[in-house]
C-alpha cells in the first residue's frame, strides 16, 4: 500500500514537473534558441526609449540577412536608405519577418518611416556588410562643399519680390536668357536673389518691372524640374518633412513645436526652417539646401538625409521646395 | 430552501474525492501559469499582442466573472495555480496525503484573522490596476510576486493562509461566491457534532484538514470555502455533500456579518462602479492620471480613488442606513442594521462587475486569438490565427446585456432590501432610502457603461 502510495505519488510529481517546470523550461530554451539563432530578431522602439535594438546588425555580402521585425511599442516602419525595397510597417507587437540580401560591401542605414514621436528621425541603424571587395575609391565631394558654402551661415536674401513670382508669366515674356544663367549648374549654385541681380543687371530686361524680373527667376527655376519629378518631391515631402516644415512649408509641422522645445543647440530657437518666407529661402541656393538636407542641421533638430535618401531624391526634393516661393 | 446533492450520484462522489482529476487541471492551470509569466517577462512589452495580458486580464477575468463566480463561486480557488507550489511543499508532496513537508505550520494571528488586510491588498491592486492591466512585465511581477508570496507563508503559516487572508483576488471572490448556486455542506450537523476526531478539520490519511482553516460542520456561507473537496475525501461518514441550490442561498440564510465583510461589499461595490469610470468611461484625463504612476497626477488621482471607494461610497451608503432608521422611527443599532443590510449589496455589486467584464470583453475578445498562435511573440503561428486583426464583438448586443444584468441586480438587491427591512421589523420607510441609493449606484454604472 505504502509503495502504491509513493508510486502515485511519483507519478503525479512527474506529471507536475513536466507541466510545471518542464514547459517553461521547455519555453524558455525555445525562446533562447529563436533568439540566439537566424533570423534576428531587430526591437524597434521610439527614439526616447532606445530607437532600434540593435542598433547594428552584420552580414556578409550576397548571404541573406533573415529579420524578425517587432514594434514593442507604437506603429514604426523599417526600411533601408538609398534602397527600392518598399517600407515594412511594423504594427505593436506583431512580427514581421524579411529577408534582405546585400550584394556589395558597405554600410547601409536603415530607418523608420512612420511619424513615431518627436524624435522620429533618430531612429536610424546600421547594416555592416562585409565582404572582399571594398570599394576605396573616396566618394566625391557634395556640390555645396566645392562650392564652399558655408551650410551653417545665415543667407538672407538681398532682395525680394513685392509679389508671388509666377513662372507662367516668366515665360509669357518670351526672352532668350543666357545659358550662363539657365543651365542646371548655374541654377544649382546661385540663389534665387543672385539670379535676379544679375538678370536685373542685363541690358535685355532694362524694360521689366522688379517684379517681371522675379517671374523670370521663377520660369528659371520652374524649367529645372519636370512635372513627374515635382510630383516625386512632393511625395517625399510628405513623407518625410511635412511633419516639421508644415504641409505648406512655412514651418508649422505637427512636430515643430517639439523641435523649438528641444535643446538641440542656439539655431534651433528659430524652429523648421520655413521656405515661405522670402527673405530667408530667396537667399538660399539649391547647393545649400541640397547640402542641408543631405547633411542636416547640425545642432538645429534638422536630421541628416544622406544615408537615406539617394542623391536624385535629394535633389527632386530640393526642387520641390521652391514651389513654396514661384508658382506656376 | 431546496437542494439538490449532486454528489448522491456515487459516479459524481467517486469523481470529486478522486486527487487525479483535480491535479490534471491543476497542472493544467499550473503549465497556463508558467506560461502567462514566461511571456509576460519574455514576449512583447505591448498589452494587446502580449499573451500575458490578454489571456489573464480578458480571457481569466472575463471566465471568472461570467461563469466561475456567479455560477461555481469559489470553484477556481480549488484549481488556482498561485498557492500550489507553496502548498505543495508545506505538505511534502503533490498527491498526498504523505508526511509532514516543510515550514513552521504556525497559526495564523488572531488580530488578522478576517477581511481586513485582503481588503487592504484589493484597494493597494486597484490603485495599481492600470500599469498592471496593460504592461506584460508588471503583470508577470505580480503573478510571481503572488506566487512567492503564497510560498513564503505556506512555509511560515499552516494550511492556505495565503488564500484566506491575503489573496486580493480570493477575497473578491469569497463574497460573490455566495450568490453561486453551489455549495459544500454537511448533510447532518448533528453527525458532525457526535465526531469525535473532526478529520475534516484535521485531516487523515485519505486526505488533508480543511486548508481554508473552516469546520466543515459550522458552514453556512460560501465565502471561507476553497471547494477543494478535502473534507469530502476525509469524511467517514460521507457525511459531506455538493449541492446545487437557488442563487444566493447565502444572502437570506446567513446572519451576523462581521465588519470586515460587510466592507467588502461596499467595497466592491464603489470599485466596481470606479473601474467603470476609469478604465471604460470617457474619463480619459482620469485614465491617463491612472496609468501614470508616482506622477502628480496619479496621487490626484488616487487620493480620489480612495476617497470614492472608502469614504464617499460607504458614507453615501450609511447616510442612506441613517435615513431609513429615522424615517422608519426604527431604534436599531446603526452598526447591526449595516452588518445586516450589507450582504443585499451583493447582487448589485456583483452584477457591476458583471456588467463591467462584459463591456470589455466583447471588444477585447479577438486579441486572444492572435496570442494563442505565438504566445511569446516568436514569429509562430501555432493556430493559423496569429494574423487575426482586432475585431470588436456585439457592439449592439453589450449596451442592452449591461442593462439587463445591472437590472437584474438592481432588482435582485432591492429584493434582498426589502426583505431584510421585513425581518428587522418591516417598519415602513426603512428600506426606502436604501433602495433609492441603491438606484442611484445603479444609474450611475448604466450611465458610465452604456450611456
Amino acid at each position: 500500500m505504502a509503495l502504491g502510495l509513493l508510486g502515485r505519488e511519483t507519478a503525479a510529481r512527474i506529471a507536475v514537473g513536466v507541466a510545471g517546470l518542464g514547459l517553461p523550461v521547455a519555453l524558455f530554451g525555445a525562446w533562447q534558441w529563436v533568439h540566439a539563432s537566424q533570423p534576428v530578431t531587430l526591437h524597434a522602439r521610439m527614439s526616447e526609449v532606445g530607437g532600434w535594438a540593435p542598433e547594428v546588425l552584420r552580414v556578409e555580402a550576397g548571404r541573406p540577412l533573415e529579420l524578425r521585425l517587432i514594434s514593442d511599442d507604437v506603429v514604426h516602419g523599417f526600411a533601408i536608405g538609398q534602397s527600392q525595397v518598399s517600407p515594412i510597417d511594423l504594427l505593436p507587437g506583431q512580427v514581421v519577418t524579411t529577408t534582405l540580401t546585400f550584394d556589395a560591401p558597405g554600410s547601409y542605414s536603415y530607418y523608420c518611416t512612420r511619424w513615431c514621436g518627436p524624435n522620429h528621425w533618430r531612429m536610424r541603424g546600421v547594416i555592416e556588410v562585409t565582404g572582399p571587395e571594398v570599394n576605396t575609391a573616396a566618394p566625391s565631394p557634395p556640390l555645396y562643399e566645392v562650392l564652399g558654402i558655408d551650410l551653417d551661415a545665415p543667407h538672407p536674401a538681398a532682395v525680394v519680390p513685392q509679389t508671388r513670382p509666377s513662372a507662367a508669366r516668366g515665360a509669357q515674356l518670351g526672352l532668350i536668357l543666357p545659358e550662363d544663367l539657365t543651365s542646371r549648374d548655374a541654377y544649382a549654385s546661385r540663389s534665387p536673389a543672385e539670379t535676379w541681380r544679375a538678370l536685373r543687371a542685363m541690358p535685355v530686361t532694362e524694360t521689366l518691372t522688379d517684379d517681371q524680373v522675379w517671374d523670370l527667376v521663377a520660369w528659371i527655376w520652374r524649367t529645372q524640374a519636370s512635372e513627374a519629378a515635382l510630383q516625386q518631391g512632393a511625395e517625399l515631402f510628405a513623407q518625410n518633412c511635412a511633419a516639421c516644415h508644415g504641409e505648406g512649408g512655412s514651418g508649422d509641422g505637427v512636430m515643430a513645436s517639439s523641435v523649438v522645445a528641444g535643446t538641440m543647440g542656439p539655431v534651433e530657437a528659430t524652429g523648421p526652417a520655413d521656405f515661405t518666407d522670402a527673405s530667408r529661402a530667396l537667399g538660399a541656393s539649391p547647393a545649400l539646401l541640397h547640402g542641408k538636407i543631405s547633411r542636416g542641421g547640425m545642432g538645429t533638430g534638422m536630421p541628416y538625409w544622406g544615408p537615406i535618401l539617394t542623391e536624385e531624391e535629394i535633389w527632386i526634393l530640393t526642387d520641390y521646395l521652391w514651389t513654396f516661393q514661384f508658382e506656376e | 430552501m431546496t437542494r439538490y446533492e449532486l454528489t448522491r450520484s456515487p459516479g459524481v462522489r467517486r469523481l470529486l474525492q478522486s486527487r487525479w482529476p483535480q491535479l490534471t487541471v491543476q497542472a493544467v492551470a499550473l503549465a497556463g501559469l508558467a506560461l502567462v509569466i514566461a511571456s509576460a517577462l519574455l514576449g512583447t512589452p505591448v498589452g494587446n499582442r502580449n499573451f500575458a495580458i490578454v489571456m489573464v486580464w480578458i480571457a481569466w477575468w472575463a471566465a471568472l466573472m461570467l461563469v466561475a463566480v456567479p455560477l461555481l463561486g469559489r470553484t477556481w480557488c480549488s484549481i488556482c495555480p498561485l498557492p500550489l507550489p507553496g502548498e505543495w511543499l508545506q505538505r511534502g508532496a503533490v498527491l498526498g496525503p504523505r508526511g509532514r513537508g516543510f515550514g513552521l505550520g504556525l497559526r495564523w494571528p488572531k488580530r488578522l484573522r478576517n477581511l481586513w488586510l485582503q481588503n487592504g491588498a484589493f484597494v493597494l491592486v486597484a490603485l495599481f490596476s492600470l500599469p498592471v492591466l496593460t504592461q506584460p512585465r508588471l503583470t508577470g511581477l505580480l503573478l510571481a510576486g503572488l506566487v512567492l508570496l503564497a510560498i513564503a507563508l505556506s512555509l511560515v503559516f499552516e494550511r492556505r493562509a495565503f488564500c484566506r487572508y491575503v489573496c486580493p483576488v480570493g477575497g473578491f471572490i469569497g463574497l460573490y461566491a455566495q450568490a453561486a448556486p453551489i455549495e459544500v455542506r454537511v448533510r447532518d450537523a448533528t453527525l458532525c457534532a457526535a465526531h469525535a476526531t473532526k478529520t475534516c478539520y484535521t485531516g487523515s490519511e485519505k486526505g488533508y484538514g480543511c486548508p481554508w482553516q473552516v469546520y466543515p460542520g459550522a458552514l453556512n456561507a460560501n465565502t471561507y470555502c476553497g471547494v477543494c473537496m478535502e473534507c469530502l475525501r476525509t469524511c467517514p461518514y460521507d457525511n459531506v455533500a455538493v449541492n446545487l441550490r437557488p442563487f444566493g442561498a447565502d444572502l437570506s440564510e446567513v446572519k451576523g456579518r462581521g465588519l470586515d465583510e460587510t466592507f467588502k461589499a461596499v467595497l466592491l461595490l464603489g470599485s466596481g462602479l470606479a473601474y467603470s469610470g476609469v478604465l471604460l468611461g470617457a474619463w480619459s484625463t482620469a485614465r491617463l492620471a491612472a496609468a501614470n504612476i508616482g506622477s502628480i497626477d496619479w496621487l490626484v488621482y488616487a487620493a480620489g480613488f480612495l476617497a470614492f471607494v472608502l469614504v464617499l461610497v460607504p458614507a453615501f451608503l450609511l447616510l442612506a442606513l441613517r435615513a431609513g432608521l429615522w424615517l422608519s422611527g426604527s431604534r436599531l443599532d446603526i452598526l447591526r442594521a449595516v452588518r445586516a443590510f450589507s450582504p443585499a449589496l451583493i447582487p448589485l455589486g456583483l452584477s457591476l462587475w458583471i456588467a463591467f467584464s462584459l463591456s470589455f470583453l466583447f471588444p477585447n475578445i479577438s486579441y486572444i486569438f492572435p496570442v494563442m498562435s505565438d504566445p511569446l511573440n516568436l514569429g509562430w503561428n501555432l493556430l493559423g490565427t496569429a494574423g487575426l486583426g482586432w475585431t470588436p464583438y456585439g457592439p449592439a448586443l453589450v449596451p442592452l446585456l449591461t442593462v439587463g444584468v445591472v437590472l437584474v441586480g438592481l432588482a435582485w438587491t432591492s429584493r434582498r432590501i426589502s426583505a431584510t427591512a421585513e425581518s428587522l421589523g418591516g417598519r415602513a420607510g426603512l428600506a426606502l432610502p436604501l433602495l433609492t441609493a441603491a438606484f442611484v449606484m445603479a444609474a450611475g454604472a448604466l450611465w458610465l457603461l452604456v450611456f
